[in-house]
């Protein structure tokens, strides 16, 4: 067998070293160290109040951390220190290469405009300025989000809350970000649209090549999604590794802990 | 101005400082304006004064006039376009009282013109200032309602949510629907509101000779543009800014080209169109009695 050419890994997309936040005496999270690559979906796992909203609003620029440092590779100007970037700068990161999608869609939507608006939101935030070009590439992110095009000109709070998830994911990604954080994106969601909503994430993030890093108490969810798996408690991260790995042969005792209580349909 | 501190020998109102306001309160509120017309359209924060009558009524614009204002000024009030309706009268004869002023009704005339609701159809010039009465500054307070967060998209520059309204207008009704207050970015950096005149005025905002003066009482905010500044008014590629038009034209004096109110006649429905702007239809009216004169005598 011919052994297959090294090849040489691209460089971190984002490398968090040693990111500490805590509220006062209260623990967020501590000395958190990991890189997301381009592409590479990485998934956080980790009980309540394990720190991992603390640490997916450190690093995606909501939060200050105390210590530690965020290198992000940013496409024009290759890696820079988000921590250094003045304020204007992070939030024309935020809005141009990232996308956040909140775990409650009414966070992340606006209620009052409408479907198309709402997804034409951040092509005008970035520059596009012509109607017919702007809601022609919302309806196309409608669809592809499987929302039916009569709901165009419809407002979010008319929305089921999986179709208020799938507007919210389509608004982040009509500008094609390169990385994109979620909080619980399926929570609140029933099983069935649950299923939906994880498939529909699935075929998105692999077509368009987005690195995601996403947060949750679900392990079905990073099962399907994430390539990589870190798991926390109080405020660290106990284990990591690729997610069929951790999830299949947990070394951790919480971590086996977390694996057995799932039931198992 | 440095004449105004004490009262002149004159026979307005002696328990009033000249422009009412005290000689402290207009220093603060024109280094507000020095600032504002340094940075056009940037809403500079004041400490509004308690004024002599409601909120919403222009106590903004008085305070601004009261502050430019000096004895050898010539002072025109409009509200909605016209000088005898009665906001216009009470302001106008305020400022008669506290500061003794000449009055006009003249555009020409008036080097101050304090306004609401409209921009006089005569061109302005070079040395006049005209002051705008101003009930919401911020046009991004619709959208967001945290000032914390307005005053980092404005000093950020990030306008794209106000082009969203835009887009909101034309997913409903298939054009910009939005009439008056339309906003607009002011020498190609500041979103401004231009208070709440019709959208048909705000290319007169455009390379203006004149000075413009916004002053909002309650929000306590003062802002500017100073003369031929650029002002363009938001739009799309393919959905230009466009005014409103007229199919006829004003019922007193024939204007195709001013902005008509409509005017209810009678109980069956008659209504003609006449020039909001009263000056202005007056003064061609005058004109044509001139002309037929003139016809008639040749």
């Amino acid at each position: 067998m011919i052994p297959a050419p090294k090849r040489a890994l691209p460089p971190p997309l984002l490398s968090v070293n040693g990111v500490s936040r805590s509220y006062g005496k209260q623990l967020g999270c501590q000395d958190i160290s990991f890189s997301v690559r381009p592409g590479e979906v990485l998934g956080i796992v980790g009980e309540s109040g394990s720190g991992k909203s603390t640490l997916l609003a450190c690093i995606s620029g909501r939060l200050q951390p105390d210590t530690g440092s965020l290198v992000y590779d940013m496409k024009d100007r290759g890696p820079v220190d988000i921590l250094a970037l003045s304020e204007p700068e992070r939030r024309r990161l935020a809005r141009s290469e990232w996308g956040i999608v909140h775990q409650n869609p009414r966070d992340g939507l606006r209620m009052d405009f409408t479907a198309g608006g709402n997804v034409g939101e951040r092509p005008m935030a970035i520059g596009a300025r012509h109607y017919g070009n702007i809601r022609s590439e919302a309806q196309n992110w409608l669809e592809k989000v499987e929302i039916d095009l009569s709901r165009t000109d419809d407002k979010p709070k008319t929305f089921s809350g999986g179709m208020q998830q799938r507007l919210q994911i389509a608004r982040n990604l009509v500008t094609r970000p390169r990385l994109v954080f979620m909080d619980e994106p399926t929570g609140g969601l029933d099983v069935s649209v649950q299923a939906r909503l994880l498939d529909l994430l699935r075929g998105l993030v692999r077509e368009l090549g987005i690195a995601a890093i996403i947060v949750t108490h679900d392990l079905a969810v990073v099962r399907l999604l994430a390539d990589r798996l870190m798991v926390m408690q109080r405020g660290r991260v106990i284990e990591e590794g690729l997610t069929d790995q951790v999830l299949d042969d947990p070394h951790h005792p919480y971590t086996q802990l977390l694996v057995s209580s799932v039931l198992q349909a | 101005m440095s004449t105004n501190s004490n009262n002149e020998q004159s026979g307005h109102n002696e328990g009033y400082n000249f422009a009412y306001l005290d000689e402290q309160t207009k220093r603060m509120i024109r280094r507000s304006l020095l600032k504002a017309l340094s940075i056009p359209g940037y809403q500079v924060p004041f400490g509004s004064r308690e004024m002599p009558l409601p909120y919403g009524w222009g106590t903004g614009g008085i305070q601004v006039t009261a502050s430019v204002i000096g004895p050898k000024d010539r002072l025109k009030v409009i509200d909605q376009g016209a000088d005898d309706t009665t906001n216009a009268v009470s302001i106008r004869r305020f400022f008669q009282m506290v500061a003794d002023v000449a009055t006009t009704e003249k555009v020409l005339e008036a080097s101050i013109i304090q306004t609401r609701h409209r921009i006089p159809e005569t061109p302005l010039n070079e040395g006049q200032i005209i002051v705008y009465q101003v009930p919401t500054p911020d046009p991004l307070s619709k959208i967001d309602p945290r000032e914390s967060e307005t005053r980092k998209m404005h000093a950020y520059a990030e306008y794209g949510v106000m082009q969203l309204t835009l887009y909101e207008d034309i997913a409903r009704f298939g054009h910009i629907a939005k009439t008056y207050d339309y906003p607009v970015l002011v020498n190609g950096r500041h979103l401004m509101s231009p208070s709440p005149i019709p959208k048909f005025d705000n290319p007169k905002m455009q390379d203006n000779p004149a000075i413009q003066l916004y002053g909002a009482g309650r929000e306590k905010r003062i802002y500017a543009i100073p003369p031929y500044t650029t002002v363009k008014s938001l739009d799309f590629d393919d959905h230009p800014f466009s005014m409103q038009s007229w199919s006829g034209c004003c019922s007193l004096c024939g204007s195709t080209t001013s902005y008509l109110d409509e005017v209810i006649t009678d109980d069956s429905g008659g209504r003609i169109f006449v020039c909001s702007d009263t000056d202005y239809c007056n003064d061609r009216q005058a004109q044509l009695l001139c002309d037929e004169h003139s016809e008639v005598q040749t």
